[in-house]
């Protein structure tokens, strides 16, 4: 099939971008979305035009690294897949597809469609972690963990860290991220001595890092390629409110 | 050149520990005047990094991608092994150590493995204190499961994201560090050179990916934690970024490479689609469980599956094994799925492709049960390929998965050149020809965890490396070379894309030096690689410049290390005239086709040592003394 | 900085206390629409019950204080929100699809506005008298005074707009306060939905049959 794709271009983060109409002939539908970017970039390349960056690597939908917008929503219109793992059979021949890095203030544009997440990274930081240096460890099955308890934290742990959540949301929030950790770790015994002071710390480095606020949309949970549920979010403003008015 | 292994004297059971107490240590005052850069941020990386941290080094830590929680270490489904011995199922240390040592096909080394499967105990209890959330029983215990080459119930996992888990766990404790000021965190920066001055590693050379500045970095040990190079064949199970750059750079400045021959190929991968495909996705090995691998008996049957009577298919693996019928170890999987395409058998677009058949299970078990063991992966299957594996037989095929070979190391986990360690999957130790499946988490968080920390308290303390910066003539050489080196790939303005070149190198490795290896073949590799990287020198073209984020010049110089590896790939696989794991030789075959180590001649490491571009590199060999396991054939009729 | 302000400080203490002031809301909102219910019961239950109100003397007061600082709270925390949301993301899309964006949760910052409007206007309306579109005000005579102004098409209009925004507002709002406050139950279809849908139907529904119920002719 043939495509027409509308790339948002934009040489480094100081520089204005604009959206770049691109043909993409012969499509197979069998290709993933980003091996149609590849076949786009190599034709690019072979007439002498700078390739479009986008950011990928596992391609297998859990490394996080891939964060297109396509046609107006997070990784594209098959819910609950990132990026790498969309088909290009989600298209038809002739459409016209708007690509777009991911959108906030907290994820500046490097260049084309790679944005700068490490404002993740310093949430986690701040806080999402359980103070355990290594080797002091107690027996792992000294401690009993309800299989409820370690589905619930797994369930939130899975987050891949993607960002589609912020891009997603209409404030741009990373609520949504910053959840998913304090309620994975504030599911296991292990993370109790630092549940409070975990929450309190990371609220405020992801309020440092000018994310804006949940007004509970619910677009993360659906753009989450992982299908993270906003009730996390509940978790962490409980976790905080009790932070705050208790000890 | 000379191997010290420095394995350390006495019983197997008691060298570890004996070497911890007479290893040398570094006064905690004085931890913070050293500094140590890691190179990788995966489970190795990530865990040294982290524990380093906290012991009080100075640590700088580099990852290519965007953050360390995106290492590749992330996309490992099965589990991590660990001899705890729960189920009571009769596991222990040792068999854990022999299974290793057997599943490598008697090419590791004993006592580093023996120490790996002491410490698999430790991560656990380490993993589960920083809040991993493995699987568990209703009754709050620790859920196992049973895993490739093990007749023992020891695999601990996370659902299917196990790898995930742990690398954020290790991750999450790097970060830790980050915020704390021990550990200064460099993401989008590639590792381009090595610098060693006074026949020690005392830094490196990298390029920040966003500006790309070239930059040295001083510091008082290098550990490399870089992963595998499996990508040097293109099309593998790796991420798109996972290279060999940093451990061919440091090759080339005097590291031995051990072993480059000994590569994994995975059975159950998702075929090829098309000549645009950039990666293969592995299908968990435990679909074998219930599936029947089959082609048709005719060559160039190009019926649809279900048209293809009972009578006219082939179930190979159950034909040649009846023992171990669909459930033959990868190597040999692997292997049989090659020797029915090569017939013409194939099945697919492409005729790069076998049968995995559910239509048995479905009928005796119900689509119920079928989708309740495997239908994250079923679904995984319909969306890569649009075909619904519960209606028509999976297509699977071999891939390129894990590389055993790596950078040569003793029992410190240190290269050939002081200061230089190399851990995970970039070093050879421990898995010998083969790995089993879950020992490579196991192994890379043993050495980052537990192994590398102390010993390099130990290299610190007894090579006291003298002060130097970066002013020294040794770093403005090595920037120099990269940045003439960066010069060349965009002054070169040829006619073929990186990829296009990447993707005919990985043709020939997978055709002459990838699941089955012969003399001709390897000397016709041997013949065609130098043509393309003399082509690829002349005709490639890298756009864009070198001070911005130009992901073609990165890729470029990846590839251009990718030539030069393989060609020693080729050269090792070549020398190593007997069949053993992951290293099928044609010519070393029993009689009924089944891999035939030659003990006598070739229970070795080969460690290859650089002598110059222009020259051949010289082959040391360790050679492997084996005091505790009896070798044996591997047999599964 | 002490504990409450860096509480506060947080996007998430801000939407706290929107979550409490919306509670309280909520509750007057669900008493006042039974209270002029009445107006369908005549003329005499009417002006009894608003000259209980009145009795209460002090206690009015309190509950007025109490309700206007949780008004004033609410916009407030609500304005610093929007402005916070909106720094959040100075470049837009070209093309952004929202997937599950209710109306209702689209609409709270311009309903809000509409509804902050409203209430002033309410109060000078029916309160202090000091808007009479009648030109009729009687304080003894809250009964007269609603017939007499909403026999005027658009004061109704007025009021039926109005009573839609507070449907809708009631509606995001009554699910997402709990929300805010902590709870979930995890559920695709969670109860406190369909509560909170109830709430929005319900005063609705009460609130705008008052004035379409004059304006048809159905109470004189």
């Amino acid at each position: 099939m043939n495509l027409k794709l509308r790339v948002w271009r934009q040489a480094d983060a100081r520089a204005a971008g604009k959206m770049v109409e691109y043909d993409a002939p012969d499509v197979s539908p069998d290709m993933s979305f980003l091996e149609m970017l590849d076949v786009v970039n190599e034709r690019l390349t072979e007439d002498g035009q700078d390739p479009i960056a986008f950011d990928h690597d596992c391609r297998e939908g859990i490394c996080g690294s891939c964060s297109l917008m396509i046609n107006g929503t997070a990784h594209g219109p098959m819910k609950g897949t990132a990026t790498c793992q969309l088909h290009m059979r989600s298209f038809k021949d002739g459409d016209l597809i708007n690509v777009e890095p991911w959108r906030a203030k907290a994820f500046p544009v490097i260049r084309d469609l790679v944005v700068d997440r490490s404002a993740f990274d310093r949430i986690i930081g701040a806080g999402g972690y359980i103070t355990a240096a290594t080797g002091g460890a107690q027996d792992a099955n000294s401690l009993l963990i309800p299989k409820v308890d370690a589905d619930a934290s797994m369930d939130a742990a899975a987050c891949i860290g993607c960002g589609a959540c912020v891009a997603a949301c209409p404030n741009a929030s990373a609520s949504l991220f910053t959840a998913a950790k304090v309620s994975h770790l504030g599911h296991l015994p292990q993370g109790q001595p630092e549940r409070y002071r975990r929450v309190l710390s990371m609220v405020s480095q992801m309020e440092l890092e000018d994310f804006g606020g949940c007004t509970l949309y619910g677009e993360c949970q659906e753009a989450c390629p992982k299908e993270i549920s906003i009730d996390n979010i509940s978790t962490m403003n409980r976790d905080y409110i009790m932070a705050g008015v208790g000890s | 050149m000379e191997l010290n292994s420095r394995v350390p004297a006495g019983p197997l059971e008691k060298k570890w520990d004996r070497h911890r107490f007479e290893m040398k240590l570094v006064n905690p005052a004085n931890k913070r005047k050293y500094t140590i850069i890691m190179v990788g941020s995966g489970l190795g990386g990530g865990a040294a990094a982290a524990t380093m941290g906290e012991l009080g080094y100075n640590v700088k830590c580099f990852c290519f991608q965007d953050s360390p929680r995106r290492a590749h270490s992330i996309a490992a489904q099965g589990g991590i092994n660990a001899a705890k011995n729960y189920q009571n199922d009769g596991d222990s240390i040792y068999r854990l150590f022999y299974d290793t040592v057997k599943g490598g096909d008697f090419r590791s080394r004993e006592a580093n493995v023996y120490r790996l499967a002491e410490i698999s105990v430790n991560i656990i209890d380490q993993c589960v204190a920083q809040g991993v959330p493995f699987a568990r029983e209703y009754g709050g215990l620790l859920a196992n499961r049973s895993f490739g080459g093990a007749q023992v119930s020891r695999t601990f996992y996370a659902r299917g994201q196990t790898g995930q888990q742990l690398l954020l766990g290790a991750y999450q404790a790097l970060e830790r560090q980050v915020a704390a000021g021990t550990v200064t965190m460099y993401p989008r920066t590639e590792m381009l050179d090595v610098v060693i001055i006074d026949g020690k590693a005392r830094g490196i050379v990298t390029r920040d990916l966003v500006t790309g500045k070239i930059e040295s970095h001083v510091a008082d040990a290098v550990v490399l934690g870089t992963g595998g190079y499996a990508n040097v064949f293109y099309l593998s199970t790796n991420a798109k970024g996972s290279n060999a750059t940093a451990i061919w750079r440091a090759y080339k400045r005097g590291a031995a490479f051990a072993n480059p021959c000994y590569t994994q190929i995975h059975p159950t991968c998702i075929p090829v689609s098309g000549e645009y495909q950039s990666k293969l996705t592995l299908m968990s090995e435990s679909l074998r469980n219930d599936g029947r691998v089959w082609v048709p008996k005719a060559k160039g049957d190009k019926r649809a599956p279900g048209a293809i009577p009972e009578d006219e298919r082939d179930y190979y693996l159950a034909r040649k094994y009846p023992s171990f019928g669909n459930l033959a170890p990868r190597d040999i999987a692997s292997r049989g799925a090659k020797e029915v395409c090569d017939e013409g058998r194939g099945v697919g677009p492409s005729g790069l492709g076998v049968y995995l058949d559910f239509a048995d299970a479905i009928k005796r078990l119900g689509e119920g049960v079928i989708r309740e063991r495997y239908g994250n992966l079923f679904e995984m299957y319909q969306r890569i390929t649009d075909e619904d594996p519960y209606k028509v037989p999976m297509r699977i095929y071999p891939a390129a998965h894990y590389t055993m070979g790596g950078l040569w190391v003793d029992y410190n986990l240190m290269s050939t050149i002081a200061g230089l360690h190399v851990i995970g999957e970039a070093n050879f130790s421990d898995h010998g020809a083969n790995r089993l499946g879950a020992s490579a988490l196991m192994q890379g968080l043993a050495d980052g965890y537990f192994v590398i920390p102390n010993t390099i308290s130990d290299y610190l303390a007894s090579a006291k490396p003298a002060k130097v910066d970066t002013s020294h003539q040794a770093f403005k050489d090595a920037e120099a070379q990269v940045a003439e080196r960066t010069r060349q790939f965009l002054s070169i303005d040829g006619k073929r894309t990186v990829d296009s070149f990447h993707r005919e190198l990985g043709k020939i490795m997978w055709e002459y030096c990838g699941m089955a290896r012969n003399e001709a073949g390897l000397r016709k590799a041997l013949e065609l690689i130098p043509q393309l990287r003399e082509e690829f020198w002349r005709d490639v073209n890298v756009p864009g410049s070198d001070v911005e984020l130009n992901q073609a010049l990165e890729k470029a110089g990846r590839v251009a290390d990718f030539f030069e590896l393989a060609e020693l790939m080729c050269k090792d696989a070549l020398h190593r005239r007997e069949s053993c794991g992951g290293h099928f030789r044609e010519e070393s075959q029993t009689p009924d086709g089944e891999a035939l180590r030659d003990d006598e001649h070739f229970a070795y490491v080969a460690a290859w040592e650089y002598a110059g571009d222009a020259k051949e590199p010289i082959l040391n060999k360790e050679p492997l003394v084996f005091e505790n396991v009896k070798l044996s054939q591997r047999s599964y009729k | 900085m002490n504990r409450a302000t860096r509480f506060y400080q947080a996007a998430i203490g801000k939407k706290a206390v929107m979550g409490i002031t919306g509670l309280i809301g909520i509750g007057f909102v669900i008493g006042h629409m039974a209270g002029n219910l009445l107006v369908f019961r005549g003329p005499d239950a009417m002006n009894a019950y608003a000259h209980f109100l009145k009795s209460t003397g002090e206690l009015l007061w309190i509950v007025r204080l109490v309700l206007i600082t949780a008004v004033v709270l609410h916009v407030i925390a609500a304005w610093q929100l929007t402005l916070q949301n909106r720094a959040a993301r100075p470049v837009g899309y070209v093309d952004r699809k929202p997937q599950v964006t209710t109306f209702a949760s689209k609409t709270m910052r311009w309903g809000g506005v509409i509804l902050l409007l409203f209430i002033v206007l309410h109060i000078l309306h029916f309160t202090t008298g000091t808007l009479r579109p009648s030109g009729f005000f009687d304080e003894a005579d809250v009964y007269g005074n609603v017939i007499a102004s909403f026999r005027i098409w658009w004061v109704t209009l007025f009021y039926v707009i109005a009573m839609i925004a507070l449907g809708l507002h009631l509606y995001h709002g009554a699910w997402s306060s709990v929300r805010s406050l902590g709870y979930a139950q995890p559920s695709k279809d969670p109860l406190h939905r369909r509560i909170a849908l109830g709430i929005a139907v319900v005063v609705w529904l009460g609130f705008t049959a008052i004035p379409v119920a004059v304006f048809a002719g159905l109470i004189a």
